[in-house]
């Protein structure tokens, strides 16, 4: 009995590493220091009244704001095991298994846990502000998304210490992922955590979509909305079309894996490529998921810290609409080599390059909005603008890439690794660190520290570019990514030991910027006016932080830079006169997101082991759930004009 | 194509020789010893050119804007800047031609590769005008079979320089790549779908190749060198072969069929091989004879997937 217990334990937790022991202390331990601090300063109730329970879309914003960060922590610190490894040849510090779990876990963290849930956090803080909006269009399903998004992604994390991490890369090519060649609940924990994170992100989709389209302030046609929710309102777009091949995909593959199915195996008529072209069919429009957004923010600094209207605004929004059009016809350049006829990878080499097209154009729009500007070197406007030059060079190696004969030499390279690093650091990454800094008054009422916040842009910034412009020459040299290890002789050591110098100066960086926010809890200077920036949409019209109910009455639009427009009519002494507040009609808290999601991880962890006793009483738990909120019938409240009358003399506005 | 090889080389000079002066033989891609990575070679480098050109008017933009903009009190400030429908067609037509100008030689360079490159030496009396190598990946080494040669050798293969050779790609298990930078660009290895790469050297030499498609635990041990040689010394070499080296048994052929990495010596050599091994089976179809149970031969029904990669890219 007992030794079946300790072989029992010896399989279901990880064993025989001492960082995994490491790991295992630090979460007992921090999960005991959290349950304390709650206990101990009586928090538990706050926690939550104020924030599990939470359908307010900018609290919402902040806790998937947190959890990415938490998340970049996790994949920042794969990133430097694996340079750690390779820093020199036939290093120990790794061994094989570990090295592949580690790059799976950094890719799949990197996309999955860090830059969806980032931008989904910052679309959630700017976006119902933006177009001036109380919330969004379902605040319940809002609230469901992001539970689902944790809930995966700790399920993904739970890996570590228990059952072994997935080892088969974040695009887990059949057939080494199936069960035959990859047996274990590795992953397993893959195609399920991501599953459910991905219904999230589906929800999250259809909701923005609603929202942009029907929830507009009076007078803001599409034409007239800030370029930030115009790239969310098409990236809603993009997920809602790409995210059902991946939910498939993924669901076929676990029933290869759970159930003996034939899908994807070598065996019975499987077909490992249909897994390859399933997912990026998801995986390329996912690449836009994660950049148009970005887009949309680079563009609002740009303009307000040039001190200008967007150059070329219609041109920039068809850009787009061109690129999300163009992202669903390009994902075969991902496996040019896998013996498409000419004809075929011609069409995608082309197709690729297109995209180059629109994606130049918002280059130049973006250059000459600061051509006749006033320039003014904030910490967001310095991301913004090192992403101009920094996301060119992934821009013209990806069109290196497309052009398929050229990629046969370059696929599953470094200089592939190098390429998609350029564009989605210097993209995605220059991005949410740029939208946290501009938005963190609009959610905290405090601005960060402009003096760390240089310091970490410029050590992360130019670390970056020590870290991954050997790469591409390392690439052309041979080395291939997903290697653990490498031999001596090849001329790879140099070039990996100031790889392995700037990963370490990106840590540096991004530690500071942690230190900043820390720092700035207790010292940063308040936002008082409600817009720091000189702002030039409507998020800025209100107080930091917004109300529960953001805007004490719906603004009115009548042309783009909604906000900077109502300013200049209030110096020419234009100001409407004040209406009477009316009671504002908001919906309830409640826990139903939080327990259903809990109940998804119990049947998410069941199904990972193959416990079907856990994972079916967990999915019926689930749809007990459905069942509870399509019975609640109270689900919304009023905010009476005194409230109103008293939040707002609180921020000085009361007219 | 021709007029430009001679603009390309000086220009490609000024460029990127300063970075990796003293290394270009190091860097694989760029230093091509074979009409396939030639071809690709040219197409790398035009696209640098071009990519050059591009990124640098886009820095020189930046570094404009910024010294003359960014300064405090700097004069020319003009908010209702907003639009200028003549310069965006510009910069819309501009990238156009650029990707037609990058589009044609790829799309040349694509079909081109379909066939096989030129012969440049005479042809050995065995090896006759091409020479077919099936090559199949297994986790984690690479065997290669000489189907008119009738010999095997794992993890390394003798090619005569000079002379087109199709290397006919199979997977037994998980995918992988095959990958021989300096004589050209790689290939899938699949269990469901056969392709056919053609390479060449232009003279004798070693050049390592390897796996460049994950595969698991020793992947990164999944290397081999293609050793090219003088067609004489390629015809004297399978003479060798054949009198001196084992046979591969079937036992021998099941053992390297496992999983693993081989142990020193890391090459192995074979003076014939069992029928077995020409049949290219995937795992899932030696696990069924093993087990006395019927081979499924054609994995896609009705696709015509195992029609010897007439389907890929590469044929002939």
């Amino acid at each position: 009995m007992i030794d079946s217990i300790k072989s029992f334990m010896g399989w279901f937790f990880v064993t025989g590493d001492p960082m995994i022991y490491g790991a295992d202390a630090s979460i007992a331990l921090v999960s005991i220091g959290i349950v304390a601090v709650l206990t101990y300063f009586k928090k538990w109730k706050w926690l939550w009244e104020e924030w599990l329970t939470t359908v307010d879309h900018k609290r919402i914003g902040i806790m998937y704001i947190i959890a990415a960060l938490l998340m970049l922590f996790r994949g920042g610190i794969d990133a430097l095991m694996m340079r750690a490894q390779l820093t020199l040849p036939n290093m120990h510090f790794l061994d094989a298994e570990h090295y592949n779990q580690v790059f799976t876990t950094h890719g799949t963290i990197m996309i999955i846990f860090v830059a969806m849930p980032f931008i989904f956090g910052l679309m959630n803080i700017a976006v119902p502000l933006q177009i001036g909006a109380r919330d969004v269009a379902y605040p319940f399903l809002n609230a469901l998304s992001f539970w689902f998004f944790f809930v995966g992604a700790m399920l993904f994390n739970l890996s570590f210490v228990i059952g072994g991490s997935p080892d088969a890369g974040w695009s887990s090519y059949a057939p080494y992922a199936g069960a035959e060649l990859n047996p274990g609940v590795g992953q397993n924990y893959y195609l399920i955590g991501v599953q459910i994170s991905g219904i999230g992100s589906l929800a999250t989709g259809i909701n923005f979509l609603v929202t942009i389209l029907k929830m507009r302030a009076p007078g803001m046609t599409l034409f007239k909305m800030p370029m930030f929710t115009w790239s969310v309102l098409i990236t809603s777009v993009i997920v809602v079309f790409a995210f059902p091949a991946f939910t498939v995909a993924l669901a076929l593959m676990t029933i290869d894996r759970l159930f003996g199915a034939h899908f994807f195996t070598i065996a019975a008529g499987g077909s490992p490529m249909l897994w390859a072209n399933l997912f990026w069919f998801w995986g390329h429009p996912e690449v836009y998921i994660v950049l148009l957004p970005v887009f949309g923010i680079f563009s609002e600094v740009i303009a307000t810290f040039a001190h200008k209207t967007l150059f070329g605004y219609a041109v920039m929004v068809w850009s787009m609409i061109a690129i999300s059009v163009l992202s669903f016809i390009t994902w075969l350049h991902h496996f040019f080599t896998m013996g498409n006829t000419a004809p075929v990878n011609a069409f995608f080499s082309i197709s690729t390059m297109l995209i180059a097209i629109p994606t130049g154009v918002k280059i130049f729009n973006w250059l000459f909005t600061l051509n006749k500007g006033r320039i003014q070197f904030t910490t967001p406007m310095l991301w913004a603008l090192a992403f101009i030059p920094n996301f060119t060079i992934g821009g013209v190696t990806g069109v290196m890439l497309a052009m398929a004969p050229a990629d046969y030499q370059y696929h599953n390279s470094y200089f592939l690794v190098a390429h998609f690093h350029s564009t989605l650091i210097a993209g995605t990454v220059f991005g949410i660190f740029c939208g946290l800094h501009y938005w963190w008054p609009k959610m905290f009422g405090y601005l960060l520290d402009e003096r760390k916040g240089k310091w970490s842009f410029w050590i992360f910034m130019i670390s970056f570019n020590v870290c991954f412009m050997p790469m591409y020459f390392l690439g052309l040299m041979g080395m291939t990514r997903r290697m653990y290890t490498y031999p001596a002789g090849l001329g790879w050591t140099p070039i990996n030991v100031v790889m392995t110098i700037g990963a370490v100066g990106m840590g540096v960086g991004f530690a500071l910027m942690a230190w900043n926010i820390i720092w700035s809890a207790f010292y940063g200077k308040k936002d008082t006016t409600g817009d720091p920036w000189g702002g030039r949409t409507l998020e800025w019209v209100t107080a930091s932080p917004a109300p529960e109910y953001n805007f004490a009455h719906i603004p009115e639009v009548s042309t783009r830079d909604a906000f900077t427009a109502m300013k200049e009519e209030k110096e020419k002494g234009l100001a409407k006169s004040s209406k009477p507040y009316e009671p504002i009609h908001m919906p309830n808290n409640t826990g139903i997101p939080v327990i259903m999601a809990s109940f998804m991880f119990v049947a998410g962890f069941g199904f990972v082991f193959e416990w079907y006793w856990m994972g079916i009483p967990g999915l019926i738990g689930v749809i007990a759930c459905m069942i509870a909120r399509s019975f609640v019938y109270n689900d919304h409240h009023y905010i009476s004009i005194d409230e109103i009358k008293r939040t707002e003399a609180a921020t000085g506005r009361l007219s | 194509m021709k007029n430009l090889k001679t603009i390309i080389k000086p220009a490609f000079l000024l460029l990127v020789l300063p970075m990796i002066a003293g290394c270009s033989d190091k860097i694989a891609v760029l230093n091509p010893q074979g009409p396939v990575a030639r071809s690709q070679y040219h197409l790398i480098i035009w696209s640098l050119i071009m990519m050059s050109l591009v990124l640098a008017i886009v820095l020189i933009l930046f570094v404009y804007v910024l010294a003359r903009f960014g300064r405090k009190n700097s004069k020319g400030f003009d908010p209702n800047d907003t639009g200028n429908r003549k310069l965006e067609i510009i910069w819309m037509i501009v990238p156009v031609v650029i990707c037609v100008l990058l589009a044609v030689p790829t799309v040349k360079t694509l079909f081109a590769l379909s066939h096989p490159p030129k012969a440049t030496a005479a042809p050995a009396q065995t090896a006759g005008k091409t020479l077919t190598i099936d090559v199949t990946s297994v986790q984690w080494k690479w065997l290669f079979r000489y189907p008119g040669q009738k010999i095997e050798t794992v993890n390394y293969v003798v090619i005569p320089a000079g002379t087109p050779v199709k290397f006919r790609l199979h997977a037994y298990d998980a995918m992988n790549a095959f990958w021989v930078p300096e004589l050209g660009g790689q290939q899938y290895t699949m269990t469901d779908m056969p392709m056919n790469l053609w390479l060449q050297a232009d003279k004798p030499g070693n050049y390592s190749g390897r796996s460049s498609n994950y595969s698991g635990r020793g992947f990164a041990h999944m290397t081999f060198t293609v050793m090219s040689r003088s067609a004489d010394y390629f015809d004297s070499w399978v003479k060798d072969v054949k009198a001196n080296k084992p046979a591969l048994t079937h036992v021998k052929y099941m053992q390297l069929l496992e999983p693993n990495v081989l142990d020193k010596p890391q090459t192995l050599t074979f003076s014939s091989y069992p029928e077995i091994v020409a049949k290219d089976l995937n795992k899932a179809q030696m696990d069924a004879l093993m087990a006395g149970k019927p081979i499924e031969t054609d994995s896609m029904h009705g696709m015509d997937m195992k029609n010897d990669g007439k389907g890929g890219h590469h044929n002939d």
